[in-house]
């Protein structure tokens, strides 16, 4: 009834081709944008913004992150937490060496590093398909956590082995360290959110991304066909890197404040990324969201649930954490293998037509 | 002979006997993903669900029992008897096929003709809900497992090769009856493969889904026997891992020691999984040994996934694996 597409005339391409072509759509996503700029920070307190907020944002970056590689490029990687923790030592060295710099610019260039080893370990793509591959980004998990556990230059020959991000201002608010406030920590990564959707968003839907998913639709037909599979892969493993840095950047520098990577950025840091798009949806920015967002806000629940409600040991609840995570994932793939973000477009597609379905 | 060779010729027999254990667990994997195609990850859980299932039966635990005391506030823990190891493994053996069974008709049955990806998801979860449930069933404490296997220092060897070189070899009596229990084990399903009617049934489902359909296959039954024998498989490496370090969340964590070994040995072959656990377990130790000391030590963590990734550019499909024919 109030979602459809009737009387909503295009007459150039350029209308035809935006990201929301209904009205509708358009005027809801202004208003989300409005809500998360103009009100959230208003209203939210250290509990809110540490709980959900920050790591919802930073998470739906690593989660677009994965997903140009794997849902759009087809190239299954388990070593995002590994990149995570490039960013993350990037942004520190940077922050550390040239001080007198603004940490947004730190942030950014810890993005491009991360792109540059992110293309290293992406290399052997052009030889290593399907589980291979998925096997063989481990050994830059691994290889990544162990190198800045055992390397000291890495983290500034501190005794304790951990990073800790000094404090930095914006426009003289801080916005690193342990002074920052709630919502300039949170306006920080929303801003970074936003960009990163917008970017990926149209990367996927130009000629690159074309590039991307006839390699993930089949790679020999693509090169057949004209596509360079070394240019398809390599970019992609390079925008995929771009914006993990990033969110392992963000993650250390505005989030957590303190860093032992073999802790923060370890093997469960790449498996929750993964759950977040493959719950969410493989190739689909919105997918990236709504998973990242699902598995932040269920063990908040969960223990709000079972610790706050029912008073039970926090132990038991994280077992059965584990239990309901593992048996919510399996649920998933079966009922929908196509992820939240295939369930939302069924929704539209129904709603386009209600309440008159004939 | 030269000193350091000789600590060489130690860490490379100690590299040999560790690379039996990592067969061990990617021979599980093997089995499960020559059958139907799955790669199962939660191989590892299953090695550690099952050696608590053993301790919990060998020693009458109640099962759930923190969950019942949070709940009703009673203070059950042990039924309060000790059975003997072998009637123990029986009965986890049942447990497992049970669990066998159990994946196959809620989990794996529904996602027939998904992409290899979802299943490998899938095993994930898997492996989490398992995790969860194994130490909400058993609680999480470290457990010690003892079913009658020799441990501590091989006296023989060690005067035999004092004797030699003047040093005393370390093997542990465990690690030589893990290598004998393991090529025993192969020995067996070899022979179960080869010789038997549900063992050349598998192999045909392994060669081809609808063709071993076709002439009459179950392929429902065959995948529950497959998970049933990998289950198997899962309740020997359980059995020496937990022997050797106690029954404890960390055994779980031998999947990513197995990955590896399949990596460079091939998926879907079998002398793979032995032949890449002997070079995987050998090379890791000999680097360690070697370059350790000079780089910052605990290589053990990534050197075998580089060494695979390194071999995997010249060889894609591993040592032994099928290879890969690509059409359009």
């Amino acid at each position: 009834m109030f979602y459809r597409e009737a009387g909503d005339f295009k007459t150039s391409y350029q209308d035809d081709n935006q990201t929301f072509p209904i009205k509708f759509d358009r005027y809801r996503y202004y208003f989300v944008l409005f809500v998360a700029f103009a009100i959230i920070p208003f209203m939210i307190n250290d509990y809110w913004v540490n709980a959900v907020f920050l790591p919802f944002l930073i998470y739906s970056i690593a989660a677009i992150g994965l997903n140009i590689l794997t849902g759009y490029c087809g190239q299954v990687s388990l070593g995002t937490g590994g990149f995570m923790a490039v960013g993350a030592y990037a942004v520190y060295k940077l922050m550390t060496i040239f001080p007198e710099v603004s940490v947004l610019i730190h942030i950014v260039l810890a993005g491009v590093i991360t792109a540059c080893v992110g293309v290293l370990f992406g290399l052997p793509s052009l030889r290593i398909k399907g589980f291979y591959l998925a096997v063989a980004t481990l050994a830059a998990q691994f290889f990544l956590v162990w190198l800045f556990n055992r390397v000291p230059w890495f983290y500034n020959y501190s005794a304790s082995g951990q990073i800790s991000a000094p404090e930095r201002t914006f426009l003289g608010e801080p916005i690193t360290g342990p002074a920052t406030e709630a919502w300039a920590a949170y306006l920080v990564c929303l801003v970074f959110v936003t960009l990163s959707a917008i970017v990926a968003r149209n990367l996927t839907r130009g000629s690159l991304g074309r590039k991307w998913m006839a390699i993930r639709d089949m790679d020999i037909a693509a090169e057949i066909i004209g596509v360079n599979p070394l240019g398809a892969k390599l970019s992609a493993f390079a925008v995929s890197s771009f914006f993990v840095g990033l969110s392992g950047a963000l993650f250390f520098a505005v989030y957590l404040g303190a860093v032992e990577v073999g802790e923060v950025f370890g093997i469960n840091k790449s498996f929750l990324v993964l759950f977040m798009i493959i719950i969410g949806g493989l190739g689909s920015i919105f997918g990236s969201f709504a998973g990242a967002a699902f598995l932040v806000l269920l063990p908040v629940f969960l223990k709000n649930v079972l610790v706050g409600g029912l008073g039970w040991p926090t132990d038991l609840a994280a077992h059965l954490e584990f239990m309901i995570v593992g048996g919510l994932i399996i649920v998933f793939l079966i009922a929908e293998p196509h992820g939240l973000a295939q369930l939302w477009r069924v929704t539209k597609e129904k709603l386009r037509l209600w309440p008159f379905p004939h | 002979m030269p000193e350091q060779l000789v600590f060489a010729m130690e860490v490379f027999l100690n590299g040999l006997m560790a690379g039996v254990l990592y067969a061990l667990v990617a021979l599980g994997f093997v089995l499960i993903y020559k059958a139907s195609g799955i790669f199962n990850y939660a191989q590892g859980v299953m090695a550690l669900f099952s050696a608590m299932t053993l301790v919990g039966i060998m020693e009458g635990q109640v099962p759930f029992s923190h969950l019942i005391n949070a709940m009703l506030g009673t203070h059950v823990h042990h039924f309060g008897w000790h059975l003997p190891a072998v009637l123990g493994i029986l009965l986890t053996m049942v447990v497992m096929v049970g669990l066998a069974w159990l994946v196959q008709v809620v989990i794996f049955r529904h996602l027939v003709n998904q992409e290899p990806i979802i299943l490998f998801m899938a095993t994930i979860g898997l492996a989490y809900f398992m995790e969860g449930f194994g130490d909400l069933m058993w609680g999480a404490e470290i457990k010690k497992l003892d079913v009658g296997l020799p441990q501590g220092i091989n006296l023989w060897i060690d005067e035999t090769t004092f004797n030699i070189f003047d040093y005393g070899f370390f093997i542990d009596n465990l690690d030589i009856v893990a290598t004998i229990i393991a090529a025993l084990l192969v020995g067996v399903l070899v022979a179960f493969s080869q010789y038997t009617k549900q063992g050349r049934a598998m192999r045909a489902v392994a060669d081809d889904h609808q063709a071993a359909l076709s002439v009459g296959v179950s392929l429902s039954f065959i995948w529950v026997m497959v998970w049933s024998v990998a289950g198997f498989v899962a309740l020997v490496a359980g059995i020496m891992w937990g022997t050797k370090s106690g029954v404890q969340f960390s055994l779980s964590l031998i999947a990513l020691k197995a990955l590896p070994v399949l990596m460079l040995g091939g998926f879907t072959s079998i002398p793979g999984a032995i032949v890449g656990g002997l070079i995987i377990g050998v090379g890791e130790k000999l680097f360690e040994f070697a370059l350790g000391p000079i780089i910052g030590g605990a290589t053990e963590n990534w050197f075998a996934y580089v060494l695979a990734l390194v071999f995997l550019v010249f060889r894609p499909q591993g040592l032994f694996g099928d290879k890969i024919i690509e059409r359009v």
